[in-house]
């Protein structure tokens, strides 16, 4: 039925073509109000981000110090300027684009690393599974945030640094759900038939293995994105992350807090942003959960 | 039974090897080395430098240092804070119990909270009540905690003056608990807020789990009321997932709050460690870090050793 070319079947209404799985699952998808909300806000973030400083009249450190402090909303400044005179808005999405770049990167590495660790622990098994699942819950025992400080610290405040430390720790998630997946596939019969027609040890995990088991990676990748995005937050925050002059959602508000009585909404802005991401791509992977496994859903 | 205990510390203690050896690798980068807080000190010789570096076991060979640092550890000396001088030990043990408080009123409450909408969530799904819960579980969980804490204290300490904005009591009003109560109730609302959302979340699943398993159906079919079926038959058998986790959550009692602690200035763990990473006090930090990771290992090891007490079957292996 699945190879059945269209042309010759003549599919009557009796006789409908399978749905295709990309199908049914934009179809379940779409199904899912508050993901679908959530995707929209999240497509409207990344666009502003990344196009909207190009957009944007003001550098993201230009001073216009006849406007400074002023948090009036005017033509000139939408959402006023900070105590040095830079645009809020300007700010804030220059920010948000770093945020979302070591969301992006820190998901994608650690998918990456995760996805190779577990299936090569759940296909061979022995000891490089007993390796890599003691270093699993060795990194998973040391608490997160502290871990971070502290290797932040060490190694300095690059972002290249900060994304390759968080993907370092918040890969073992990964890890464990693509090792499950890949034990309960390994006995399958389409992994025997493979072995069986001589496809190596490498071809059965890249070609057979890995794309069997990505569903539940695709969901991991994308609630991976928001805790990326608030731990690096967190991190800019506290100080130890991204560091001024250069603008993140975590910094912003930390210079914010100098200002509380005089410019709340300098602190509103910035925690507002990260959590209308952070919401937005949890709705997201909600959504894409039920989507991709109908069944988890009752 | 006792044999599983027993493989799973023989289990625990390799793992207990990794964590202190990561962390000893890891203090072995600290910038400029052990003594670098000397570096910039005009009295140190190099004379001076070298003897400290011969008394205090630097030139070994790295395994000997860490068999030696791991042995004393063990033995509860977690070295002396570069800044403070006092062991690291008792520094850590003076904020524990505020720590301990702030984190144990939190987890009790969110438990309650939590629990209580989740089985509410379950035994009504997709009502207007689940549709509520869950959303705003979900908002809860994507909250983060440092925005809507200093929210928080801006508007109930900033501009109403209803409650203080940090710390942990009035001058002078050291001993007075009552005095103590309202520097509690903002952070307390800010650590609860996230774990009612996930403990709610996670209530909800286990319990509409049991609730399609065959003996609901059967106890239901046996006449009983919905009360019995729903408060004696589910409940307890969606309770069991809910205990180890719970267990799992408790080393966080611990050092769980760094970024509620460092933003309402609350003198506890999380503080400390913030404080030392600010002065570059690596001994304390790390002694955090390792009493931390036990805790979690300890209570990773009780929960599974529990779970096989409440569910025999997951005994076997």
């Amino acid at each position: 039925m699945a190879t059945m070319n269209p042309a010759i079947a003549r599919p009557s209404d009796d006789l409908a073509p399978p749905e295709s799985r990309w199908r049914s699952v934009s179809r379940r998808f779409l199904k899912h109000r508050l993901a679908v909300t959530g995707l929209v806000v999240l497509i409207l973030l990344a666009v502003g981000v990344y196009l909207g400083p190009f957009v944007s009249p003001y550098a993201f450190d230009a001073n216009d110090l006849a406007h400074a402090g002023d948090w009036h909303l005017t033509v000139r400044h939408w959402l006023g300027t900070d105590e040095l005179g830079r645009d809020v808005l300007t700010r804030l999405l220059y920010a948000g684009r770093i945020s979302f770049t070591v969301g992006l990167a820190v998901a994608g590495l650690s998918v990456l690393v995760g996805t190779l660790i577990g299936a090569f622990a759940g296909f061979f098994g022995g000891w490089v599974d007993s390796v890599s699942m003691r270093l699993v819950d060795v990194i998973q025992s040391v608490p997160l945030l502290m871990l971070l400080m502290v290797l932040v610290a060490f190694l300095g405040h690059d972002i290249r640094i900060i994304v390759l430390v968080i993907a370092l720790t918040s890969w073992t998630g990964v890890a464990r759900l693509v090792r499950g997946e890949i034990l309960s596939l390994k006995g399958q019969e389409f992994i025997e038939a493979a072995r069986s027609v001589g496809v190596g040890s490498f071809g059965q995990i890249f070609r057979h293995l890995i794309p069997n088991s990505l569903a539940p990676v695709f969901v991991s990748a994308t609630l991976g994105v928001a805790d990326a995005i608030t731990l690096e937050s967190a991190l800019s925050f506290l100080g130890v992350g991204i560091q001024p002059p250069i603008p993140s959602w975590g910094n912003l508000l930390t210079d914010a807090q100098q200002y509380l009585i005089m410019t709340p909404w300098l602190a509103f802005y910035p925690g507002l942003m990260i959590f209308l991401t952070v919401a937005s791509i949890n709705f997201v992977g909600d959504g894409l959960r039920d989507a991709l496994d109908p069944k988890l859903k009752q | 039974m006792s044999r599983y205990v027993l493989r799973r510390i023989l289990l625990a203690i390799p793992l207990l090897i990794g964590i202190s050896a990561l962390l000893f690798i890891l203090m072995q980068k600290v910038p400029g080395g052990p003594l670098a807080v000397y570096g910039n000190n005009p009295h140190m010789h190099a004379a001076d430098r070298a003897r400290l570096i011969h008394a205090m076991g630097l030139d070994q060979p790295l395994h000997i240092q860490y068999i030696r640092w791991l042995i004393s550890a063990v033995k509860g000396d977690l070295g002396h804070s570069l800044f403070t001088g006092r062991p690291v030990l008792a520094m850590i043990a003076e904020r524990t119990p505020n720590t301990l408080m702030l984190m144990g009123l939190s987890t009790v409450l969110s438990l309650i909270l939590g629990l209580a909408l989740g089985i509410f969530s379950a035994v009504r799904p997709y009502s207007k009540f689940d549709y509520v819960a869950t959303t705003g579980s979900f908002l809860g969980y994507s909250l983060p905690t440092f925005w809507f804490g200093i929210m928080l204290m801006m508007v109930f300490a900033a501009r109403l003056h209803w409650l203080p904005a940090g710390g942990m009591h009035s001058l002078g009003q050291e001993d007075n608990w009552l005095d103590g109560l309202p520097y509690m109730i903002l952070p307390i609302t800010v650590l609860s807020i996230v774990s009612i959302a996930s403990w709610s979340r996670f209530m909800r699943s286990s319990m509409m789990e049991v609730l399609r398993a065959d003996f609901i159906r059967t106890a239901r079919a046996k006449g009983l009321s919905e009360k019995v079926v729903i408060g004696s038959h589910a409940l307890r058998n969606a309770l069991i997932p809910v205990v180890t986790v719970v267990m799992m959550a408790m080393p966080s009692l611990f050092g769980g709050a760094v970024m509620t602690e460092t933003i309402f200035s609350w003198p506890g763990i999380g503080r400390l460690f913030y404080d030392s990473l600010g002065k570059s006090d690596y001994p304390v930090m790390m002694g955090i870090l390792l009493i931390s990771a036990t805790l979690v290992v300890v209570f990773n090891l009780l929960a599974d050793v529990l779970y096989s007490v409440v569910d025999p079957r997951i005994r076997l292996d």
